[in-house]
């Protein structure tokens, strides 16, 4: 089974993307991590204006089955948050690089030193 | 520890079916997504793999009295072709195990089915107390001999009706008969555990295979193949039992009426247990289900407590209900806090969400 990546990303190897997009960084999960989880029913996230750290947790995403910890790609402050995964968590499973986002992040470019890239996350879930 | 393999690993893993350890056993957990299963649990017809749960035979002069010292219903009650839900308890009365016991057809041959990874326990017991009580009867475990499917939703019968060479639809709730069904000797029972109507079927495991590509390939595609996920979720709708889960002999030993299954104890008859339960009927903590009516999701091992920030039960079971899209929960608490409407808080990873007791089932079709 082959899933979907976008060379577009950095990748940490617990299966969180970030994407820069100028001064900020989308932060999500991969389509490997959505598989794994299946049914993604719930996610717990950190309020704009909050601090994440790099390789620390940010937040909880459920699925009917599993309880997972987040982790941030990079460290900063949190400019945005996906708040309608609140009310429609399965986002995450539709279009996990996409609507199914979690965070919008200020970031150094420092920041991705070391962050897997595409094809290096690719051949860590093959 | 190695795992068991279920006689169809194969087939439910080209069918993509992901897995998961259950009971010592390697079961499919999904096929096609939970929510997927679920629904067409509840709006149609799936079929699970129970090849996991154990199935031991008892037959001989004192099969009767050897299945009624050790159960907690009343198997003589059983005609030929029933069944019952019953527990098995210890001196102190409380559940080692549900099970369900039938009386075969031939009316002589009591089959009974232990939870997954049970199977072995069981049967030593049911050996050693046939020994020390010096009974003529004879106890097999059958487990490796069986497969178990359950066709389970509103279509369900029909479904196996179609497979049939004999009429299903007159078979009464908890009632089994034999059966050809997709070319297959099989024994099929009107049971289930997943709130909704159904046909559970036992048959050998050398037909496995074929009996079940027939019914999931059976018509327009209208069978959903399903697996332990799926069932997790719609027994928690239907409030039903997990053994191992909401009651565990060592870590959780609760008793029938604790656990709200009164109904498959009769105190009129003899048997491990009966002398304790007869003073237990009353008991302090109840099995109650409640809903949290902030997000989160109840999880097995979370805290309830009260509006006064004090422990009062624990999480046995929960999940975001796929039907009701409600995160429901169930657990015991002492029976002051077990009335419909109360409200409690569970702490969700050091944070509490406010929580409402319901009636269980939570969900009735």
């Amino acid at each position: 089974m082959s899933f979907d990546i976008d060379t577009d990303c950095r990748y940490l190897e617990s299966h969180e993307w970030v994407r820069p997009d100028g001064d900020t960084a989308r932060i999500g999960i991969t389509d490997f991590a959505q598989d794994e989880l299946g049914d993604v029913v719930f996610v717990e996230l950190p309020s704009e204006g909050d601090d994440v750290t790099r390789d620390a947790e940010f937040g909880v995403v459920e699925s009917i089955k599993a309880v997972s910890d987040l982790y941030a790609p990079v460290s900063g402050e949190v400019v945005a948050v996906n708040e309608r995964l609140f009310d429609e968590p399965e986002l995450v499973n539709d279009d996990p690089f996409g609507d199914g986002w979690m965070l919008e992040v200020a970031y150094e470019e420092s920041d991705f030193d070391g962050l897997l890239t595409a094809k290096e996350y690719r051949d860590q879930t093959e | 520890m190695a795992l068991q393999t279920p006689p169809l690993r194969a087939v439910h893993a080209d069918r993509g079916a992901k897995f998961t350890e259950f009971g010592g056993w390697d079961m499919p957990v999904e096929f096609d997504g939970i929510q997927t299963e679920h629904a067409a649990v509840r709006n149609a017809a799936g079929l699970f793999d129970v090849s996991h749960m154990g199935e031991i035979e008892v037959s001989g002069p004192d099969a009767t009295e050897l299945m009624n010292r050790l159960t907690s219903n009343n198997v003589a009650a059983l005609d030929a072709g029933e069944a019952q839900y019953a527990a098995i308890t210890t001196g102190d009365g409380t559940m080692l195990d549900d099970t369900v016991v039938y009386l075969l057809p031939d009316g002589e041959t009591y089959l009974f089915v232990p939870n997954a990874g049970g199977d072995d326990d069981i049967f030593d017991r049911w050996v050693a107390h046939r020994d020390r009580w010096d009974l003529d009867a004879s106890v097999e475990n059958a487990t490796e001999e069986y497969a178990m499917f359950a066709l389970q939703g509103p279509e369900a019968v029909s479904v196996a009706d179609d497979l049939a060479d004999e009429h299903l639809g007159g078979l009464s709730r908890f009632t089994a008969t034999n059966a050809t069904l997709a070319g297959a000797e099989c024994l099929v029972a009107r049971t289930g555990y997943t709130g909704e109507d159904g046909v559970e079927l036992l048959l050998s495991q050398t037909d496995a295979e074929s009996v079940w590509n027939d019914i999931a390939d059976t018509g327009d595609g209208s069978v959903q193949p399903c697996g332990l996920g799926a069932r997790d979720t719609l027994r928690i709708e239907a409030g039903f039992l997990l053994a191992g889960q909401d009651f565990h002999p060592e870590t959780d030993p609760r008793t029938p009426f604790e656990a709200g299954i009164g109904f498959a104890v009769d105190l009129d008859t003899e048997f491990v247990g009966r002398d304790a339960l007869a003073d237990a009927t009353d008991p302090d903590e109840q099995f109650t289900g409640f809903k949290l009516t902030e997000r989160g999701v109840p999880r097995h091992g979370y805290d309830i407590v009260n509006t006064d920030n004090h422990v009062v039960g624990t999480v046995t079971s929960g999940t975001m209900s796929p039907t009701l899209g409600e995160p429901l929960g169930m657990g015991y608490l002492p029976i002051e806090y077990a009335d419909p409407g109360t409200n409690l808080r569970v702490v969700v990873r050091g944070s509490q969400k406010d929580a409402r007791v319901q009636q269980l089932p939570f969900y009735k079709p």
